[in-house]
């Protein structure tokens, strides 16, 4: 029973994830982008892989908060969307902006810190989504808890390379945002935070 | 000669009705495919157009093989941090902007300082079309059909004194009608400046309409300045002093981050901003979208020829 009701859900936040994906698509095929269509696109993937990161985090407080481990069953697939918006947002920056010229692209991700922060987020999230599936995680045993703890990392320098695009313009308030819910979310790992949320459960 | 060419450039725009149709018919395919509540996310058009004609005769000197960016694009996608961070806040809110009355004042270095209301602005001397490239400090650019007259027409009727070095430039601000206000992105009011040479060179515009109409409100109405040979921050939205003065003037963008925008911010493929790339440009409202290739980005915007001798001697990589 419990069991059919997490894979409805899964069918159901997997169908949910791919709406933004949907909507470029629809846009793009009605002219909907705007006047700077690529600008557009880069900025919905990233913010996207953004949000799935924040949801991903947010798995483990809400089990702590409801003492309920459904929770920790949808965390991969949601670890897998941010890496995939992250993949798109990279592949539309390297194709339709540096236009696959590899030496301009390290020459780029060298000169510009934002770009040096987005490009170790998405190299950093790399063994994170090959290392997510059961075998891989029987396999690394408690390493795999180790290395998964990277995520922690990738939430500062996907900050940084948000806030430091912005940044140029003065624009912070979308990114303060981001940075205080990824800044909550982490918090809720500090031992002392994460006990006291386990026990409010139990109350 | 300029009755066909505004009937020609009425054809080009989509008339209000097709557009809107065409709207309604996007809006309704997504109603069907997502439901209701997720429409308006799926069509993100948004328009303000309340704009009178304006004649103008076009200028021979300023026609462009490039086509013009279409007036959708022109007047949807703005910087003008007044009405918000996003491009597409001036169209969506610049609404409540009072363009009328409006005066102008001219004050500082000068023989005859005067205070012009926007209808003598208007008047003080013929209107010509003049078709610019616009290129933005963020790598786009697109192609503008300005109205206006150069800008030196009014410094040479307040007479400029000898020690008028710089001219500044001073936009409204209003936190009654400019919602950006309530943010501190800038320190408001919105300054820029040239130096008087640069003020005086004929390419710079005063201007107060664009094809052919007045200018819509998301664009610096009543009277902004275009400097096109400058990336678009230094040409002033929405006017409501000009001053001439000694000392270079502290502008905006400038005051916020020095290293980031030079007081020059001339076009220039060979100096970088500090986060993105100036050797090309991204041409808006490319037919191709996104697979558009980039174009390359030429020294002073392709106005070298009438604005390069200002500079002779100078190091441009220093004096960005």
């Amino acid at each position: 029973m419990l069991g059919d009701k997490i894979s409805l859900m899964k069918l159901l936040i997997f169908l949910l994830a791919l709406l933004p994906l949907d909507r470029l698509i629809f846009l793009g095929f009605t002219d909907g982008l705007g006047a700077n269509p690529i600008e557009f696109i880069t900025r919905s993937t990233g913010t996207w892989a953004l949000v799935f990161l924040c949801l991903t985090l947010a798995m483990t407080p809400l089990r702590l908060l409801t003492s309920s481990t459904s929770w920790i069953r949808y965390r991969r697939m949601l670890g897998l969307f941010s890496f995939f918006y992250a993949s798109l947002h990279f592949a539309i920056w390297l194709w339709l902006d540096q236009d696959f010229d590899l030496a301009e692209m390290l020459k780029d991700v060298l000169k510009r810190p934002f770009i040096t922060m987005g490009f170790i987020s998405f190299v950093l999230l790399i063994p994170l989504a090959l290392s997510s599936t059961h075998w891989a995680q029987r396999k690394l045993g408690r390493r795999w808890a180790q290395l998964h703890r990277l995520i922690y990392l990738i939430a500062c320098t996907v900050i940084l390379h948000y806030w430091w695009h912005k940044a140029g313009k003065n624009d912070l308030d979308t990114v303060t945002i981001y940075a205080v819910v990824l800044l909550l979310l982490l918090c809720c790992r500090i031992p002392y935070i994460r006990k006291l949320l386990g026990k409010r459960s139990t109350i | 000669m300029y009755t066909n060419d505004s009937k020609q450039l009425s054809q080009e725009i989509t008339p209000k009705a097709v557009f809107e149709g065409r709207r309604d018919l996007i809006k309704s395919a997504a109603a069907g495919a997502f439901g209701l509540a997720l429409a308006p996310w799926f069509s993100r058009e948004a328009l303000a157009n309340n704009s009178q004609k304006l004649l103008a005769t076009p200028n021979p000197n300023f026609i462009l093989k490039e086509e013009s960016t279409s007036y959708k694009y022109v007047t949807g996608y703005n910087n003008f941090y007044e009405f918000g961070t996003d491009k597409s806040d001036p169209a969506a809110y610049a609404e409540s902007l009072q363009t009328r009355p409006w005066t102008v004042t001219i004050e500082g270095l000068v023989k005859k300082p005067m205070t012009l209301d926007i209808d003598a602005l208007l008047k003080l001397a013929p209107m010509e079309e003049r078709i610019y490239r616009m290129r933005c400090v963020e790598g786009w650019s697109m192609v503008i059909p300005w109205d206006g007259y150069s800008l030196s027409k009014l410094l040479n009727q307040v007479q400029p004194l000898g020690s008028a070095k710089y001219v500044e430039f001073i936009s409204l601000a209003d936190r009654k009608q400019m919602p950006g206000l309530k943010s501190q992105v800038i320190d408001w009011p919105y300054r820029e400046g040239l130096r008087l040479d640069e003020a005086m060179n004929p390419l710079t515009l005063l201007t107060f309409g664009l094809y052919g109409e007045t200018l819509p409100k998301q664009n610096g109405a009543p009277v902004r300045i275009v400097v096109p040979w400058k990336y678009g921050f230094k040409s002033a939205k929405s006017i409501v002093k000009i001053r001439l003065t000694e000392e270079m003037p502290k502008t905006s963008w400038s005051q916020f981050d020095a290293r980031e925008y030079g007081f020059y911010s001339n076009v220039n493929p060979l100096v970088d901003h500090p986060r993105w790339s100036q050797a090309t440009e991204r041409r808006i409202g490319d037919p191709k979208g996104v697979f558009a290739p980039k174009m390359k980005t030429q020294m002073f915007n392709g106005y070298g020829d009438q604005v390069a001798s200002m500079y002779s001697g100078m190091d441009l990589k220093k004096f960005y």
